[in-house]
């Protein structure tokens, strides 16, 4: 029997499709939840049970592999993300200072959104760009060399309309 | 198709020797600091100035010194500059034909970039990543099809097997042997086997195995498709981290132009050997670095490991015989084809053959991806390569490995970099990140921040790991706020030697590396938090109670 779509929104097709190209396998259930992340910006509730009947996995079992990882979110995200990277490399050169200056200005946690849902704050293992640490990644840009004043100024741009 | 032609015709304008190609770095590094701007811009000035037909503008892999990016190469003047800008394009432009940009270039005859022995990454930088012409031009695909029409599969991995080559990963576990025992293994009753290439690069600070998928993903293909030929395997999957992106995409497609062209898919040369590769995507856990994690990743599971044996060579993905190995591996693979195991034999030490690529960052002046033979000692990376350490500071400990690896401290800096020596010294090889400290880094701070990792990054299967990694972190805070005793650190020490014997898997077994390689080279500033309350480097605040706020969040 074939699940039903939760709602009319079109973005579901992007998650169907993912699933038909895997043939409906159990095994293509971190694929899936990667599409539902990538089209929906998080996993929702009614977007896990109707992953899990579609793939005939355990709605358990899928709570359990989207709470795994790290990678995945079951709370919606802000309308602009800021990603401080504390790989080993930023740490060293002053990456918790950075998350300070934001946490502090924007009075917001890691893993937290702000009120108005302009902005989310989090941090990552490692982005990748040691080279240029710290690094920080704003809505998917990164930032190489960043101090507390730049990122300041990058933040306070995007939120503008809220100050 | 009317672009196609003229950059065609360009390209034998270049390689007639007539042209010149303009190879401006795309990879993350020099991408971020807005390298595809300064490409615009140079394709802007090339077609204003009238030399469409002999100049060709393209992105190419990383170049290596990251921190002076936007990185741009100029084949032809055999320069390169650093740090341009996009109102630099018309003066580069403009000096094809004369004399180079002077206050732009980089030193390529600084100890950088001589000092360093490329095999993986002997095409980075100079061709296309997205271009699968430009990696035939290399000599791309000349050893799968060596491999295929030459050699048998026994003739594969004797080869390998006289490299020497050792899993670049991390363990170092010989990689002919590896291939020999998948090779025998009898396959699944539908008659699959498996390979796979781990590009999980969990460990922060290491960005070699991005780098090499960024700026010339056929190696990888081709290093797995001659694996899969040697090994008997017809399908493959690369595990690479979602947090990639532009690796993914170029994987997709360098796939897609190698099916196109022959070189995977069904009948790869008109031979009876086919190869599937497929990608899954990672999704931010450390322990998916782990082979049978990854392996239970990639079925869709939770990514946690199970017990050895039976091994994935003998019992892996979906219980067929699995061969897993690491990027950087199979980057090594088409060389060692094409010039013979002795050849790759010769290089590096009595135990330790070839070379192995670092990621250089931290407190150091040239940050970056270097290849340098193995062998090599600290002390030539760090002072001559790297350039020493900036701003007058002193020089206070290398880490490697991540967090399964250890510190390295200044008096063993002539140590020689092999998989051997690092172990003795605490350390391991890892998979290759290097950061560099300087004084104004608390080497406890140092070992808290590890021990953080391993903690929030334990599976929680096994109990030592999930409940001793929090038990160690506890008392790391305890000593970075000045409320610990002597015996807190007898406990600590006695935490590391439990967690280590009784963990089900790497994570767990290595993460006391980092404590238990600080505790025995810098004991006097474990000594001075516990007994003087005070850190000398300055950077733990020793307030008291932050231990208790950490621990009820």
């Amino acid at each position: 029997m074939k699940a039903e779509r939760p709602s009319e929104d079109k973005r579901w097709r992007l998650v169907d499709a993912t699933m038909r190209r895997h043939g409906h396998h159990p095994n293509s259930l971190i694929e899936t939840l990667h599409t539902v992340q990538e089209s929906f910006g998080y996993l929702e509730a009614e977007a896990l049970t109707y992953v899990a009947a579609s793939l005939r996995v355990p709605l358990s079992k899928v709570y359990g592999v989207a709470t795994f990882y790290q990678f995945f979110s079951l709370k919606p995200q802000g309308k602009h993300t800021c990603v401080v990277c504390m790989g080993t490399a930023c740490y060293i050169k002053g990456a918790q200072n950075l998350l300070s200056s934001v946490e502090s200005k924007m009075k917001i946690k890691p893993g937290e959104t702000t009120s108005d849902g302009e902005l989310s704050l989090l941090t990552a293992r490692c982005v990748g760009s040691c080279g240029l640490a710290p690094a920080v990644v704003v809505d998917s840009e990164v930032l190489g060399n960043v101090s507390e004043a730049k990122l300041s100024e990058t933040i306070g741009r995007l939120v503008q309309n809220e100050l | 198709m009317s672009s196609d032609a003229s950059s065609n015709q360009s390209d034998s304008s270049v390689s007639n020797g007539t042209g010149h190609s303009i190879n401006v770095c795309v990879a993350a590094g020099c991408l971020s600091s807005g390298s595809d701007k300064v490409k615009e811009s140079l394709e802007h000035e090339v077609h204003e100035q009238g030399l469409d037909h002999k100049c060709n503008v393209k992105g190419v892999g990383c170049l290596g010194l990251c921190s002076q990016g936007p990185l741009v190469a100029i084949e032809k003047q055999k320069v390169i500059y650093k740090g341009v800008k996009q109102d630099d394009a018309k003066e580069i432009v403009e000096s094809l034909d004369s004399k180079t940009v002077d206050r732009l270039r980089c030193d390529t005859d600084s100890p950088f970039f001589k000092r360093q022995t490329k095999i993986v990454l002997e095409n980075s930088g100079l061709i296309d990543p997205e271009k699968i012409e430009d990696y035939f031009a290399a000599d791309g695909y000349s050893g799968l099809t060596k491999a295929l029409t030459e050699m048998s599969p026994h003739d594969i991995i004797d080869q390998i097997s006289k490299s020497g080559l050792r899993g670049r990963g991390g363990a170092g576990y010989p990689t002919g042997l590896k291939w020999s025992t998948v090779a025998k293994a009898k396959p699944r009753t539908d008659g699959k086997k498996y390979v796979i290439c781990n590009a999980d690069e969990g460990d922060p600070g290491a960005f070699m195995d991005r780098s090499v998928l960024e700026s010339d993903p056929f190696r990888v293909l081709e290093g797995m498709a001659i694996a899969a030929y040697a090994t008997g395997a017809s399908h493959g999957y690369i595990y690479v981290r979602a947090e990639y992106p532009l690796a993914v995409k170029r994987l997709r497609t360098a796939i897609r132009q190698a099916e196109k062209n022959g070189y995977l898919g069904n009948d790869i040369l008109d031979t009876t050997f086919s190869l599937k590769i497929d990608i899954r995507l990672g999704a931010g856990a450390f322990v998916c670095g782990e082979e049978t994690a990854l392996i239970a990743s990639i079925e869709g599971k939770r990514g946690t490991p199970r017990p050895r044996p039976p091994y994935p060579a003998a019992e892996g993905l979906w219980g067929a015989p699995t061969l897993i190995n690491n990027v950087e591996t199979y980057a090594n693979v088409p060389s060692i084809i094409r010039h013979g195991g002795e050849w790759f034999a010769k290089i590096g030490t009595e135990k330790s053959k070839g070379t192995k690529v670092f990621a250089l960052a931290g407190r150091v002046r040239n940050t970056g991806l270097i290849e340098v033979p193995i062998g090599i000692s600290l002390r030539e990376v760090i002072y001559d390569i790297a350039g020493g350490i900036p701003d007058n500071k002193k020089f206070k400990a290398v880490q490697t490995g991540g967090p399964s690896g250890g510190c390295i401290p200044a008096d063993l800096l002539d140590m020689k970099v092999d998989y051997e020596t690092l172990a003795q010294a605490g350390s391991i090889m890892g998979s290759g990140g290097m950061i560099v400290a300087d004084e104004t880094s608390c080497m406890v701070d140092v070992a808290k921040f590890f021990m953080e990792f391993c903690m929030t990054e334990s599976c929680g299967k096994c109990v030592p790991c999930r409940v001793g990694t929090a038990q160690m972190y506890d008392i790391l805070c305890k000593i970075t706020s000045g409320e610990a005793t002597m015996q807190d650190l007898d406990n600590l020490k006695e935490l590391c030697a439990m967690v280590q014997d009784t963990s089900l898997c790497g994570l767990g077994q290595s993460a006391p590396n980092p404590v238990l390689s600080t505790l025995r080279y810098f004991p006097k500033e474990y000594e001075e938090h516990i007994l003087h309350k005070k850190c000398p480097a300055g950077v733990c605040k020793m307030s008291g109670p932050e231990w208790a706020k950490e621990v009820s969040k």
